[in-house]
């Protein structure tokens, strides 16, 4: 059997909010549900069994153990609806997409959402580690005489909780810091950085203010609009802002030209051609193919958030596609000079002949194209959440008008990069 | 949201002490609920000479499984009638009305709790004698103050029914059992026009709407939402349209009825065929569209500047006008198909006027004047064309009048009592029924019959 034309039928999020303001108070299930619950609503889903339903959370309690089930067992889906959680970092969105889209392809399933949903304001804060091997000691005590002396080691200086680290495991740094080693090396300016900060923001509000989000997103305890838009937001505004990551020369990024933590959840809904008809929902876009990456930043030389270039040479090359077959690209924006170092590694002879191992450079996109509808930087980055909600708005993007293609990427933690391609349905 | 007189004079210790303080005793409405009998007992059946309703009336009542008996002066009523129906269409002299008191003075005063009185007339203006008008006008009186008569949750209205139309069980069906019915729980004194019609019945009067695509705007809360409700438990479709700052609420609504949501701003230039393009998910074409959607930005006439003026009446009146358009055009996949329903909400406000509430007042007024002319333009393709006027209903927004303002608005209607969202989306869901296809360019009260802009 040949694999089946899989489409992007909708998709829903909650506007996204600044870390520790709005959601304060909501988990990621019950952020999950309600991604879930507005994409039921608009497409008329109530108590229908869907194929399955992966999503995930980056930053995780140990409890969410079976987070996407449990936020299917409180929406209006069939609580007879399979689900599973899918965890990579901030390619997790877009990882589930694939991985439900592989499996409509096959004809194992018709119909499926898929999503992701993150809050840094509800993060589980763990036992200082040595408490806990005192604690799991003292529970593995077979005796009250064993179990006595085992309590007895706990020491103040162990009540403090282990301090959440955003940090790589393997090198300590942060994920700015990262950044900033590779936007030197590729000598992105603090300029190109502001300015690109300044378009998404421009980009998002337009796309708000022309009711393009109207099917996109669903408010959520009385946010309307992603928190940390600002439509106002100037290249001489951003420029007063004092750099966060890098020193010296490399001191580049500022608050204002990365990305801030936030809150939020997404959600998209995918199908079958057939599935679709009979359930009287327009596809928007088709999902072509996919590529994840990863790259060697550990005792390699790469930098920590490059690997897309990688994963894009290689799901161009299997397409039979150049860089500039494309009508849309969505570049997550972790940082601007993410978005920017990659651009400039695909235009570099040295480094796609060198990394990427091709004749010819990838070549520069037309930059018109990018991010039309905003991206991470205006509308924040709830890790998980932030797949589903590019799906959506380029498979939006691609059915207004009509035709094309559109080119998907995210960075990840790890040295993991995620790719995909959607073309208008037709 | 809650009455609390109501709740306490109708029980225990309260009952007790408002009884021997005098205190208004307002009675808890019998309401709808599913599979509800049309009436609690038998219904007393009466006229002025050979009614020509009179037939049609019994077969409706035989039809709902009510017995009935005859009502005269002479009878006897040996237990409660839990309503009264007569008809006086054939009179047309003022003797005659004697008939109607001598026979429904016995039937009154035996009348049971939430008891009903539906009298049958003829349209006035259809009747070319003066005498036989006045006749009939003099109908319209006689049930008004009838309304303000009524004990313990009783209500009275009026069909004025067309001379073509009289004899009709098709076209007064629908009418008739709503009157009749606890879904008009809140309407009282009110006449209700009747004309000839094509009418094909429901084939399961319990869910008349089922299969129809209805569209209602403003359903996020309050009364769009308990629009949404009832138009679900009639068996339709509904796509349930408010703005997307709403869209949570809205999500929800649909969610617990399963219907559509759609976020939608219903003054965009494109909301008409954004609303088409969601029925053509569903269907070919609408059924029914409920203008719910409406804002108040209250200020008196001469501090109301230009955006407060505008925006209501962008929002309450003008973009129906737009929605209409679009979706009455024969070319528009999803448009309102030929027989469908329009049906607005209007406001006492809009017949009364209120304080404060120029610009309100204007849109709703206006609402009244659209519903009048459009019902004719759509007569040929046998749209019907209507509005509710709702009167002070228990909502969140009513929730928030100051006490003093609050209890004049509830107390002073003939039911003692605010009204339930859900009251208003009965009479709403009544102009939507196949059954009510004689029933057009009418604006009915749901209002207790309120002193207020009467």
């Amino acid at each position: 059997m040949s694999p089946r034309d899989v489409f992007v039928l909708g998709g829903n999020r909650i506007p996204f909010a600044r870390s520790g303001s709005k959601y304060l108070k909501a988990s990621n299930q019950d952020m999950l549900t309600a991604a879930i619950d507005g994409l039921v609503a608009r497409h008329h889903l109530q108590g229908e069994r869907l194929g399955e339903v992966a999503a995930g959370a980056v930053i995780k309690h140990a409890r969410d153990f079976n987070l996407t089930r449990e936020a299917v067992l409180g929406s209006h889906l069939a609580p007879t609806t399979p689900a599973y959680d899918v965890q990579q970092a901030c390619g997790t969105g877009l990882e589930a997409t694939v991985l439900v889209a592989n499996k409509i392809a096959l004809g194992q399933i018709d119909s499926a959402i898929a999503g992701g949903s993150d809050t840094t304001s509800d993060a589980p804060l763990a036992v200082n580690d040595d408490l806990r091997k005192t604690l799991l000691k003292a529970n593995y005590a077979k005796t009250p005489r064993q179990r006595i002396s085992a309590l007895l080691k706990i020491r103040p200086s162990q009540l403090a909780p282990e301090q959440p680290k955003n940090g790589e495991p393997r090198t300590g740094l942060s994920m700015g810091d990262h950044m900033a080693i590779t936007a030197k090396a590729w000598g992105v300016t603090r300029e190109a950085q502001d300015e690109l900060t300044v378009a998404s923001h421009q980009h998002l509000a337009a796309a708000y203010d022309r009711g393009f989000f109207d099917d996109l997103v669903t408010p959520y305890l009385g946010v309307t609009r992603d928190q940390n838009l600002r439509p106002e937001s100037s290249v001489e505004k951003l420029s007063t802002l004092k750099p966060v990551f890098g020193k010296g020369d490399a001191a580049t990024m500022t608050a204002g030209n990365s990305t801030p933590l936030t809150d939020g959840a997404s959600a998209v809904l995918l199908g079958s051609r057939d599935w679709a008809q009979q359930h009287e929902l327009t596809p928007l876009a088709r999902f072509v193919d996919a590529e994840t990456a990863a790259v060697d930043y550990v005792f390699g030389d790469e930098g920590l958030l490059m690997a897309p270039p990688y994963a894009i040479a290689r799901l161009l090359q299997r397409n039979g596609l150049t860089l500039q077959d494309f009508d849309f690209y969505e570049i997550h924006e972790a940082f601007a000079s993410t978005v920017l170092c990659h651009l400039a590694a695909m235009e570099d002879p040295a480094f796609c002949k060198e990394r990427l191992g091709l004749d010819e450079p990838l070549g520069s996109i037309d930059r018109t194209k990018l991010n039309v509808a905003g991206s991470s930087l205006a509308a924040g980055h709830p890790f998980a959440a932030t797949g589903g909600r590019i799906v959506a708005t380029l498979a939006k993007l691609l059915h207004e008008k009509g035709s094309g293609r559109g080119l998907i990427s995210i960075c990840a933690a790890g040295g993991l990069g995620v790719v995909a391609i959607l073309e208008a349905s037709e | 949201m809650s009455d609390t007189l109501t709740t306490l004079v109708n029980q225990g210790i309260g009952k007790k002490i408002a009884v021997q303080l005098g205190l208004p005793r307002p009675t808890i409405l019998r309401r709808y609920e599913p599979g509800q009998v049309l009436v609690d007992g038998r219904v007393a059946v009466g006229g002025i000479g050979q009614g020509p309703n009179v037939a049609a009336v019994q077969e409706i009542l035989g039809e709902a499984g009510i017995s009935h008996v005859e009502a005269t002066p002479d009878t006897s009523y040996a237990d409660k009638p839990a309503a009264v129906v007569f008809d006086a269409s054939g009179a047309r002299t003022l003797d005659e009305l004697e008939q109607l008191r001598a026979t429904l003075g016995p039937a009154l005063k035996a009348l049971g709790k939430n008891g009903r009185l539906v009298v049958l007339g003829t349209t006035p203006a259809e009747v070319h004698d003066a005498e036989g008008a006045a006749t009939q006008q003099a109908l319209e009186g006689i049930t008004r103050s009838l309304g303000k008569e009524m004990r313990a949750g009783g209500t009275a209205n009026l069909l004025w029914v067309a001379p073509e139309a009289h004899g009709d069980r098709g076209v007064l069906d629908a009418p008739l059992r709503f009157l009749l019915s606890s879904r008009s729980a809140y309407v009282s004194g009110q006449p209700i026009r009747v004309l000839e019609a094509p009418v094909q019945p429901a084939a399961d009067p319990h869910a008349p709407l089922d299969g129809q695509v209805a569209v209602i705007t403003g359903a996020a809360r309050g009364i769009g939402a308990q629009i949404a409700r009832v138009f679900a438990r009639a068996g339709a479709d509904v796509i349930a349209v408010d703005i997307p700052a709403a869209g949570d609420s809205l999500a929800a609504v649909a969610n617990e009825i399963g219907g559509t949501a759609l976020q939608l701003d219903v003054t965009a230039a494109d909301a008409g065929e954004r609303i088409a393009a969601a029925v053509s998910r569903l269907s070919g074409h609408l059924d029914v569209i409920v203008h719910n959607a409406g804002i108040t930005r209250d200020k008196l006439f001469v501090n109301t500047d230009e955006a407060r003026w505008g925006s209501v009446l962008d929002v309450n009146l003008r973009s129906q006008f737009r929605m209409n358009k679009v979706l009455l055009d024969p070319s528009t996949t999803g448009g309102l198909r030929d027989g469908g329903r329009i049906i607005s909400v209007a406001s006492i406000s809009g017949i009364g006027g209120n304080r404060g509430q120029s610009n309100y007042a204007a849109s709703k007024a206006g609402v009244i004047g659209l519903v009048r002319e459009l019902s004719q333009e759509l007569a040929d393709r046998h749209i019907t064309v209507n509005a509710v006027a709702p009167g002070f209903i228990e909502t969140e927004m009513t929730a928030r009048i100051p006490i003093a303002t609050r209890e004049v608005g509830r107390r002073l209607n003939s039911l003692l009592q605010g009204g339930q969202p859900v009251d208003v989306a009965e009479a709403i869901a009544f102009f939507a029924e196949p059954g009510a296809a004689g029933v057009t360019g009418q604006v009915l009260r749901v209002c207790g019959q309120s002193q207020l802009g009467a």
